[in-house]
């Protein structure tokens, strides 16, 4: 957000929105046809289910984390209640209505969740709020499997989930998202929760109550992770309490640090980046997360604002960065 | 009335564990106000090193704590150095994202070297091997080792913090590290002997806990490493006689949930426990309210 | 009635009387001084007001509108949403943002749009992002920040920055308004400046304004009356000459700071 929202010309402002418009629609178009004509498999796809979920939970964390300033290491938390909802709910009433109710269930679920995780919690500050909601998520995981287990099945999980997730659902859930939440962000409320991230008293002192916008932004954030869960158990069939531990909070976590907090593109990217590399090192599960350590401690030793900082991949950014290179190359000084 | 005395010395044998690990995340944060996110690895590499010594090297078991110990206390001294130092005046979520990735990288790195299966404690022999039975209880003679060496552990403690020079420099830099610095204490060196004096207390923990409980693992350091540091912020973060308090309390409380509850909610309670003291007095038992000044 | 009535106000931290039966009143339109030495417990006052302590014992109760409102215990955002906005001793601007956008979340107690115009941006959520958009450009151009919208706050001079402090609390449309040392730092010619705008703002914004200071020349020069607060209490009271000439007021000072207005 170092940018002010532009006072171009209206002309000017259609013409980039239909461009942008008519990208993402080609986009769409080329993968569709790539996948029915099976140039990208069943492999492939799954890989790029894995990264329009992890975009979405990062967008999300980053909303309350990198832009609002909370410290949330419980994000996984959010993201089960929406799996557990919809696979629920699609496992009792197997039909696209039923994966429609179970994705809005579920997230409306963990937006529920967030209300009573974040009222209590969000008055702590950093460290503090960060084992709090860490424990929140311990809880949750807990409640999954010991209490909940007569609708969860416990520790063994839910298998058999329907599948629904196609790329169209894909592409649209996750595009979605990213639109949904950078609307938030350049918006008065956006504004107001960074406005807490940079000073909060100040921020109060200017009349924004900063619990309510803590917990909208928390809430809000929950709301998109229990979509993502949603995705998450209606494309990889099964589902069990351990997979959204601590772990998987962190893998998140990860990513926001390395795309920048502060910055959708820069989640976006970083999302791609990551499971890129989760890829190549599949067959050494522990190496990735020994680099996924040293990553995290490098990234905040040499260059702490990650990838983008807090600014957005735009047609100016673009620009400015290929013209310093321009000059490094050719231009004389 | 006899099995809840016997789940009492039970849980002051496990408090005893978490009050050592307390005690260095309490003395972490009240002198640089950072949760040492690795301290339960370092507890865990205490663990194999201990393990490392009686297994392989067929040392003792007091020889192999104090080489537990003294590794544990490089290996903190070393973090610090690496990870946390270069950071001391970062925003205080980029010096935690630090700790979790130091975290991590242990982990993960002994997962990767010393393979990711549990491994067990060599059988102990002689006296270690014995139980006694008082009354109707029984003690075993782990659990008398754990609370004797603990005990002396955290007097040695006191007495480095209250009667030495060092002991004062960290209090004087806990307090305000600008002004022990203009009085000539070295803030680096004070940062390092906290680490130091945290970490051997960690690897302690740790070797105890492979004899009492055999089994370790890599990650064994997470669950624990953050009951203790509920522990320690039950007691009051930064006060040293609070983390004991809350070790015990905390080690009493699991053992009571498991004994009389269902062992699977050992972490929830002690998580709702943190929430809990978090909000109605998060400056723990034995702490005081600071202000910040606008 | 006067516009704000401060009655008895205390604040004790632990057993420290940080404030103690301190009792004020402002007339609407008034420019009043709240002078002191250090540590008299001046922000203090500032800090009861805007609400960020609460206060021991004591009443604080806005006039407005014909209604009585009392202040005492409310939380800063809602204090500010009933008119009082104020400056920071150590500034305290969002740093890493642009001018432009300081001043824009100023305004956003103002602003009507909910989530759904948000996330969907419906019709009134571009019309009134215009109208703060235009409004906040006004502010900047009136205290001369406009060429700066797109700094980085951490980024301008020091003078500047205090400017901003003051347009940002401008653009929550208060009635009262407090600065909280507004020339710390500031040499006489930018003194002179300020005091300038102090008075301007206050005629064209209708507002009420009271100001703590050090520097003497400002406070005599535009103040109506001064407080003078010493040790947490209330020592004296009345116009600038009459507060000069007060040996209490001048046995607190020591006569150094006095000898040079």
């Amino acid at each position: 957000m170092g940018k002010n929202i532009q006072a171009s010309s209206g002309n000017r402002k259609w013409i980039s929105t239909a461009g942008k418009l008519l990208s993402l629609v080609l986009f769409f178009v080329v993968f569709q046809l790539l996948i029915s004509f099976n140039v990208v498999n069943d492999y492939l796809f799954s890989t790029l289910v894995k990264i329009g979920i992890n975009i979405i939970l990062a967008v999300s964390l980053n909303l309350i984390t990198g832009f609002t300033g909370q410290f949330s290491l419980g994000h996984a938390g959010f993201m089960s209640i929406g799996a557990y909802v919809c696979a629920i709910i699609t496992l009792r009433y197997y039909s696209v209505w039923g994966f429609v109710c179970g994705l809005l269930a579920g997230a409306v679920c963990a937006a529920i969740v967030g209300i009573l995780v974040g009222l209590p919690t969000l008055r702590l500050k950093g460290d503090y709020l960060a084992i709090a909601t860490l424990g929140m998520a311990e809880i949750i995981k807990i409640l999954f499997r010991n209490v909940l287990d007569k609708w969860t099945n416990g520790a063994a999980g839910l298998s058999g989930i329907p599948q629904f997730v196609s790329w169209p659902w894909l592409f649209v859930l996750t595009v979605g998202t990213v639109i949904l939440v950078s609307n938030f962000i350049n918006s008065s409320h956006g504004r107001s929760c960074i406005s807490i991230r940079e000073d909060e008293i100040a921020a109060e002192s200017m009349g924004i109550g900063s619990t309510k916008y803590k917990v909208m932004a928390f809430v809000t954030g929950a709301f998109f992770a229990g979509i993502a869960g949603a995705m998450y158990s209606s494309y990889f069939f099964y589902i069990d309490p351990d997979l959204f531990g601590f772990q998987k909070s962190i893998d998140i976590l990860v990513i926001v640090v390395l795309g920048g907090m502060g910055s959708i593109s820069g989640s976006v990217i970083a999302a791609v980046v990551l499971e890129l590399i989760s890829m190549f090192l599949q067959a050494y599960p522990e190496l990735k997360m020994v680099i996924y350590g040293a990553l995290l401690v490098l990234i905040m030793l040499f260059r702490p604002q990650g990838i983008m900082g807090s600014r957005e991949l735009s047609l100016s950014f673009l620009k400015k960065w290929t013209g310093r290179l321009g000059q490094k190359n050719g231009g004389a000084a | 009335m006899e099995q809840f005395l016997q789940q009492v010395i039970n849980g002051i044998s496990l408090g005893s564990i978490y009050a050592l690990m307390a005690l260095g995340y309490t003395m972490v944060y009240g002198i640089i106000k950072l949760i040492n996110f690795a301290h339960g690895d370092v507890y865990m590499i205490g663990a194999y090193v201990g393990y490392f010594c009686m297994t392989n090297l067929r040392l003792g078991f007091f020889p192999s704590l104090l080489i537990s110990m003294l590794v544990c206390a490089i290996l903190g001294v070393a973090i610090e150095k690496i990870a946390y130092k270069p950071l001391r005046n970062a925003t205080r979520i980029a010096v935690l994202i630090t700790a979790i990735g130091v975290s991590l990288f242990i982990e993960y790195g002994t997962m990767y070297i010393a393979s990711p299966n549990p491994r067990s404690y060599p059988r102990l022999t002689g006296f270690m091997a014995k139980s006694y039975q008082v009354g109707g209880l029984t003690f075993s003679a782990q659990q008398i080792l754990i609370i004797i060496i603990t005990v002396v552990l955290m007097i040695l403690l006191q007495l480095i913090v209250k009667k030495t020079r060092i002991g004062k420099a960290m209090r004087a830099v806990s307090l305000d590290r600008d002004a022990a610095q203009l009085m000539g204490i070295s803030v680096d060196n004070t940062i390092s002997f906290t680490f130091l004096l945290g970490s051997a207390l960690a690897g302690a923990a740790g070797i105890l806990v492979g004899i009492y409980y055999n089994s370790i693992n890599p990650l064994m350091g997470m669950m624990p490493g953050l009951r203790a540091f509920v522990a320690a912020v039950f007691g009051g973060i930064g006060i040293i006689p609070g983390a004991m308090i809350g070790g015990y309390f905390i080690g009493l409380v699991e053992v009571m949930v498991s004994g009389y509850v269902n062992s699977m909610f050992r972490d929830a309670v002690v998580f709702a426990i943190l929430i809990v003291i978090l909000i109605v007095k998060p400056s723990g038992l034995l702490g005081k309210e600071t202000r910040e000044k606008v | 009635m006067p516009i704000l009535t401060v009655n008895k106000l205390t604040k004790s931290f632990g057993g420290l009387m940080a404030v103690t039966n301190v009792s004020m009143e402002l007339e609407k339109g008034e420019l009043v001084g709240l002078i002191g030495p250090n540590g008299a417990g001046k922000t203090t006052v500032f800090n009861l007001l805007t609400g960020i302590y609460p206060p021991t014992s004591g009443t604080v109760t806005l006039f407005r509108d014909d209604k009585e409102e009392r202040l005492e215990g409310l939380k800063p955002h809602i204090i500010c949403k009933k008119g009082i906005a104020r400056t920071f001793q150590n500034i305290r601007l969002f740093r890493d943002l642009t001018v432009l956008d300081n001043v824009r979340i100023a305004m956003n107690k103002n602003v009507k749009y909910g989530l759904f115009s948000t996330f969907l941006r419906t019709k009134s959520y571009f019309s009134e992002e215009k109208e703060v958009l235009e409004k906040s450009m006004q502010l900047l151009e009136i205290l001369k920040l406009a060429h700066k919208k797109d700094e980085l706050a951490k980024n301008l001079p020091y003078g500047e920055q205090r400017h901003l402090e003051i347009v940002r609390a401008l653009a929550t449309d208060p009635c009262i308004l407090l600065l909280d040392e507004p020339a710390a730092g500031m040499n006489p010619a930018e003194t002179a400046q300020l005091t300038e705008m102090i008075a301007w703002i206050r005629e064209n914004f209708d507002l009420t304004i009271l100001l703590i200071e050090h520097d003497m020349s400002l406070v005599m020069k535009i103040c109506e009356r001064i407080y003078v607060l010493d040790y947490g209490m209330v020592i004296a009271e009345g116009t600038p000459s009459e507060i000069k000439s007060n040996k209490r007021v001048i046995e607190a000072y020591l006569g150094e700071e006095m000898g040079n207005a």
